[in-house]
């Protein structure tokens, strides 16, 4: 799985998405997130990488407030969606996060039949007018989401049902459904098999036409292999950022450096 | 245990060992697992036999209550005694009490027996009318009012045998012990044998004793447990309207959406306490609520309800959490994820995946709430003879009435042995309602069980 089988296609990776500025997240007393400066581009796959406990996932969860769920957690400094703070208190997180959609570490389907999996965003958000618009939505996200072949003909078979890796792409196609912009990912793939991971990584790129993915990812080779940029945090800070050729091949922190060729982590 | 030490021998390496001997050390762990599971066998074949001990005695001690004697007689409907204007007047009708009724009853079974060639062995012939219970004579009464147009006719009735009678023929009374008893002779027993043989009389099932009500003290053969099954039905309805939806949604705002800080931890320790509560303090609270401040009435299962849903109240919230603890936060996390709303993730996802929990939680309080006597003891529910069925459904949540419980408390302390079979049949009956609502709880279980 070394070999970089995804072809790289020339994408305007020029208008900045979301933009972090100081962004400080403690839990309870211990300081999670230090500091943490990051411009995410749009249509473009930003990965961020780091040793366990580094703190990516919290940052990431920050992007759509999931951090909100959980009560010790505290947040500070900005973060900004095309220009609006998302921790404005006139923001509804409920709005933000049908804006900023997401994926998880761990496929987690509703117990309810793959149709109603996908159709269950758009219904909430009122996106379909009537039951053949809601057809055409489920059919399009379980397209986008590239598993229509494999489930067209059970769409009301339960979603728990499918395999591992069926199940982490109707996760995918239910959070494209809602016609979000950007589309966070929690290490997608940790509990996929290679070829499912393979799938899954294929999918991330098509995405990225539509899209600003945030991928966490503890495998260096799916990051170089799936993204344009390449955020890497170590111990709550994020020590490098930058595009991912450049983090792979150049890296200026020796921290990164010591990262990327096994020798912390 | 030292496990780990290395210090007795064969394990470290210098002594080698077969792998088909077992070495001390094994040979003491295998034995020690052995007796434990010996103890654990013998603790459960110790409970399975108190259980069918238990249930043995209860089978055999209740089941004659379902049976009674009857006695079947025709009784001449005299239309000079019952109707003297001959108009079929129900206010004339109702004048005649049940005194006006008794000597045709007497005279009736006088009559059968000469006719069967059965002796009358007393001074006075009317004496053998204590081979009938003493609510014959209401009886053919409530017949007759209830159809007057058979008066004047010669009607079969099928009348109850008094208590003495029937606890001959289920082996309860001897004419030994007759000889201290004021209520028969022996001489009675005599007649009854002879009219069992004669067909006149026989034992077989008795539907009052399930549906009828409960009668006085000296008329065991009479009472029955279906006045206060619909006490109980009553309190249950309240119990379940009240306590189904305060429990679940407090045990959802509590698990789901209050902050985590220390009144919300104060609050949960004060439930899992008052889970523990006795149940008396909760009537003497009932007492001093409902009855001597809120003024509601006194003995009425509204007001048992009440008490019984602030009983049943912790038991819900408890296994309510708990089955919203056990569903997956990945779940939340999915809805939440997708933009649903905290209360669209909680009432489109994690509800339904809770409600197997939740439902068996609730059956198991309400069958707690069942069988509590207890709380009823205070407001007034114990003592009361539930004598009438309440007429309509504001009747039976307001008006006095007893619950299957403590109708069989009742029964159990009053003095003829009658009544105490009369209880036991009250604890069957009790115990198939139980049982039938932890059937319900085990198939909605299965039924509403998803994976995920």
């Amino acid at each position: 799985m070394n070999d970089m089988r995804i072809v790289r296609k020339d994408v305007d990776m020029n208008d900045t998405k979301i933009s972090a500025k100081g962004v400080q997240v403690y839990y309870g007393d211990t300081h999670a997130i230090k500091d943490v400066d990051v411009e995410i581009k749009d249509k473009t796959v930003t990965a961020f990488i780091g040793p366990s406990g580094c703190g990516k996932s919290t940052f990431l969860r920050c992007l759509n407030r999931m951090n909100d769920t959980i009560d010790i957690c505290r947040v500070e400094g900005k973060i900004e969606l095309d220009g609006e703070d998302i921790y404005d208190k006139r923001v509804d997180p409920v709005q933000l996060r049908a804006k900023v959609g997401m994926v998880f570490q761990k496929p987690n389907p509703f117990p309810k039949s793959i149709y109603d999996n996908i159709a269950y965003g758009p219904r909430i958000h009122g996106l379909a007018k009537n039951k053949a618009d809601l057809d055409e939505i489920v059919e399009k996200s379980l397209r986008r989401g590239a598993i229509w072949d494999e489930v067209k003909d059970r769409l009301h078979a339960p979603g728990t049902g499918l395999s591992g890796g069926q199940q982490q792409r109707l996760c995918i196609a239910r959070a494209v459904a809602t016609e979000p912009e950007v589309l966070l990912m929690d290490e997608p793939c940790s509990a996929l098999d290679p070829i499912a991971t393979l799938q899954v990584e294929e999918l991330i790129d098509e995405l990225r036409e539509n899209f600003s993915v945030v991928i966490v990812t503890h495998s260096m080779q799916q990051a170089a292999r799936v993204s344009q940029k390449t955020a890497f945090f170590h111990l709550g800070n994020l020590v490098e950022y930058g595009d991912t050729e450049q983090i792979f091949t150049n890296p200026k922190d020796e921290r990164t450096e010591s990262y990327i060729t096994g020798r912390i982590g | 245990m030292s496990d780990f030490t290395a210090d007795n021998g064969p394990t470290n390496g210098t002594a080698k060992t077969s792998l088909f001997t077992q070495t001390a050390r094994t040979k003491r762990r295998n034995a020690a697992e052995t007796r434990f599971k010996v103890y654990g066998i013998g603790a459960i074949a110790l409970g399975l036999f108190f259980l069918v001990a238990l249930l043995f005695s209860i089978v055999a001690n209740g089941i004659p209550a379902f049976k009674q004697t009857f006695v079947t007689i025709p009784v001449e409907l005299t239309e000079a005694k019952l109707d003297k204007n001959g108009n079929r007047d129900p206010a004339d009708l109702a004048k005649v009490t049940t005194f006006g009724y008794k000597p045709l009853v007497t005279s009736a079974l006088i009559v059968a027996l000469k006719e069967q060639g059965i002796e009358i062995p007393f001074a006075k012939e009317k004496d053998v009318e204590d081979i009938l219970s003493s609510s014959v004579a209401a009886q053919v009464r409530d017949t007759v009012l209830a159809n007057p147009d058979l008066i004047g006719q010669t009607v079969d009735f099928r009348l109850l045998a008094s208590s003495r009678v029937d606890g001959y023929f289920k082996g309860r009374v001897t004419r030994e012990s007759l000889v201290r008893d004021k209520n028969l002779d022996a001489e009675h027993l005599d007649v009854a044998d002879a009219m069992v043989d004669a067909g006149l009389m026989k034992t077989s099932f008795n539907p009052a004793f399930i549906f009828g009500s409960d009668a006085s003290e000296s008329r065991p053969e009479q009472a029955g447990i279906g006045v206060s099954m619909i006490g109980s039905f009553f309190m249950m309805i309240v119990v379940l309207f009240l306590a189904l939806p305060i429990g679940v949604a407090a045990s959802i705002y509590l698990e789901e959406f209050a902050p985590q800080n220390k009144w919300t931890d104060l609050i949960e320790v004060n439930i899992s306490n008052l889970a523990a509560v006795p149940s008396i303090v909760f009537g003497i609270l009932g007492l001093a609520v409902f009855i001597q401040f809120a003024h509601l009435p006194q003995s009425a299962p509204l007001v048992g309800g009440l008490v019984l849903t602030l009983m049943t109240l912790p038991t819900i919230i408890i296994s309510t959490r708990a089955s919203l603890k056990a569903v997956p936060p990945s779940i939340r996390d999915a809805a939440l994820g997708v933009g649903a709303s905290k209360m669209q993730s909680v009432f489109h996802h994690v509800l339904p995946l809770a409600m197997p929990g939740i439902l068996t939680g609730t059956i198991i309080g309400l069958a707690q709430a069942l069988g509590e006597t207890a709380p009823l003891l205070l407001i007034g529910m114990v003592g009361f003879i539930a004598s009438n069925m309440p007429d309509g459904i504001t009747a039976g949540f307001l008006s006095p009435n007893s619950a299957m419980p403590a109708q069989i408390y009742e029964w159990a302390k009053r003095a003829d042995p009658a009544y105490y079979e009369r209880a036991w049949g009250g604890i069957i009956i009790l115990l198939v309602f139980l049982m039938t609502m932890n059937i319900i709880a085990v198939i909605l279980r299965r039924r509403f069980e998803r994976r995920w």
